[in-house]
């Protein structure tokens, strides 16, 4: 089953105006001499906040930081109201974090993996092992409860780190590469998993991934990251809705002096996965109502043909190369 | 309506406070050992010392003629000597895997992202190895003076020797702490159980073996404080008053042994982190 991006994605639980629920103040964060966060500052909103960026961004290495792992050179953070660097315990003691790498406890079955680690969260051991089987079944591993972990598939290992990060019901889940290894029913079935935990069960969360489709399935906000910097963030539809128009298009001739020529008319070009490029027409242009003929004149003028010309929807996707200054 | 909803639900239960993780880990950690025939073939092995001893001292208080056999406080300390060698499996064994098999199960990002401090992780493994330990020094030993009341039927050897409590406990508890730390330390260097064990045991054999060396050489036993195991003979020799066995002053092994265990400590602090920085 492909995962339907029509359907809107959660709304936020709480106004706009909520208090963040992770705040990040001028944190940079250093791996010797390399800067893997750089002057930091974000605001996480209550509800499903996406944190995007491509690989090697900084995502990974922010969630460290949240959870203690990793202590910045510099800046201030604040998880769910408390400073990270003062009240760690309390922190993690409402936080579930499932890691982007394979973890598990070695030498056990799935049930006593997840009632260890409710246990370790400080749930008393009955109630541990009644919320272990209890977050099995909604991961989806009711019937492999009592297989070892290490005999898992890379799905199964993906769910039950959702699982050991829910048994001690957190009001903040950091999920770094959720659906990572998936197969696509897997990965469909995670992403719902997620979705209603953020929709229905009020459970915040930070998602972070490469994936768009991902975060834009489950999140409202987002969070862009490029080169160990905040680049974009705010609500997805504000970020996607920007006073202008996206267009798809396919043109012949001699493309890169083209996009030059649009870039030239102030518009914005990006390539994609196909030959078709999508192209972001400003605000300014529309209310002129000269779009699609600005396009077309500058087409005429270089020489080239427009092969396909359509009104597209904003995306994630734009959203994100707009961010990070992808070509 | 479902019979029985088996979807997510909000805990409405109470929660321990933080700082009683360790007993967790280390709970789990015992029983995860307890678990193993294998393992408990080895702690019943390792009594058998216990049990000769203790025919020893039952024939040297009820039987005149064996009058030879009875204790001495030189007695538990050669008790204590012969454990070594089971300190020194059970260590291994226990051990090995504590922390290394963490490592390679990326184990340790799931504890630490749990309200628990590093401490507190190093605390629940230290917990696992120091009860094993104890179970096959202090315990015996201990054993084996009240043994010697109730074969007895007094006080009298107890109220001549009454050094010899403090003196089992702090002899045991060097060797169990050594151990333990020792230990962890090598399990928090490496991935792999096999290649710890054989690093312990490294440890223990090569430093024997340099100071073996250095004693066939200069015919001196001054340069004792090169062998872990020897720092360790000349520390107790000291606690249970016996006259120290190499010419090293017992000041210079303590050092020695004090050394190790705040390196290992040290060792573990860089060690047990939540990620690992390769820079």
């Amino acid at each position: 089953m492909e995962t339907n991006l029509e359907i809107a994605p959660p709304e936020p639980q709480l106004g706009e105006a909520a208090a963040p629920i992770v705040q990040l103040e001028g944190v940079t964060v250093l791996y010797g001499r390399n800067r893997a966060l750089n002057n930091v500052t974000a605001r996480f909103a209550p509800g499903a906040v996406g944190l995007l960026g491509p690989n090697g961004a900084g995502k990974s290495t922010m969630l460290k930081a949240l959870l203690g792992f990793v202590k910045p050179a510099e800046g201030r953070m604040t998880v769910l109201g408390m400073d990270v660097a003062e009240r760690p315990m309390e922190i993690r003691s409402r936080l579930g974090y499932m890691p982007e790498s394979d973890a598990q406890i070695p030498g056990m079955n799935a049930v006593s993996f997840v009632a260890y680690c409710g246990q370790l969260a400080g749930l008393p051991s009955v109630d541990a092992m009644q919320r272990s089987h209890e977050v099995l079944y909604y991961v989806g591993l009711g019937e492999a409860r009592y297989r070892n972990v290490e005999t898992y598939s890379t799905g199964m290992k993906q769910r039950i780190k959702l699982a050991q990060a829910l048994v001690h019901d957190p009001d903040l889940l950091f999920l770094d590469e959720p659906t990572n290894g998936m197969d696509p029913k897997g990965r469909d079935e995670m992403l719902e998993l997620i979705r209603d935990l953020a929709l229905n069960k009020n459970v915040n969360l930070i998602l972070s991934s490469h994936l768009l489709p991902d975060v834009e399935y489950t999140c409202n906000h987002v969070v862009v990251m490029d080169k160990a910097q905040v680049v974009a963030q705010g609500p997805i539809a504000e970020l996607k809705g920007p006073a202008g128009r996206v267009f798809e298009l396919r043109i012949k001739g001699d493309l890169p002096a083209f996009v030059d020529i649009l870039r030239g008319a102030g518009m914005e070009c990006h390539s994609t996965d196909e030959d078709v490029m999508r192209v972001f027409v400003p605000s300014t242009l529309i209310d002129q109502g000269r779009d699609q003929q600005v396009i077309f004149a500058l087409a005429a003028r270089q020489g080239v043909q427009v092969r396909h010309l359509r009104p597209s929807i904003p995306t994630l996707e734009d959203v994100f190369a707009k961010a990070v200054g992808e070509d | 309506m479902p019979i029985h909803d088996q979807s997510y639900r909000r805990y409405g239960g109470g929660k321990t406070t933080p700082g009683q993780a360790w007993t967790v880990i280390a709970w789990a950690g015992i029983l995860n050992m307890i678990r193993k025939r294998a393992f408990l073939g080895v702690l019943i092995f390792a009594f058998l010392p216990f049990i000769i001893r203790a025919v020893q001292i039952y024939l040297s208080t009820n039987f005149p003629q064996a009058a030879m056999l009875a204790p001495t406080a030189e007695t538990f300390r050669e008790f204590l000597e012969q454990q070594e060698f089971f300190v020194f499996i059970v260590t291994i064994y226990v051990g090995a895997g504590l922390i290394a098999n963490d490592r390679r199960a990326n184990a340790l990002q799931i504890y630490l992202s749990k309200p628990l401090m590093r401490s507190e992780y190093i605390a629940g493994k230290a917990a696992v190895l120091f009860v094993f330990l104890t179970l096959v020094t202090w315990v015996p030993a201990i054993l084996l003076l009240l043994l010697q009341v109730l074969f007895a039927g007094s006080f009298a050897f107890l109220k001549a020797n009454l050094f010899l409590f403090p003196a089992i406990t702090v002899g045991a508890l060097m060797q169990v702490l050594v151990a333990t730390f020792t230990m962890l330390a090598l399990s928090s260097l490496s991935k792999s159980s096999r290649y710890v064990g054989i690093l312990y045991a490294g440890v223990i054999f090569f430093t024997g073996a340099i100071y073996g060396v250095m004693y066939a050489i200069t015919g001196d036993s001054s340069l004792s404080w090169l062998s872990l195991s020897s720092n360790l003979s000349q520390v107790l020799d000291v606690v249970f008053r016996v006259k120290p066995r190499y010419a090293t002053p017992w000041p210079v092994s303590l050092t020695v042994i004090v050394g190790l265990v705040v390196l290992s400590i040290s060792v573990l602090e860089r060690r047990v982190r939540g990620v690992e920085v390769v820079t």
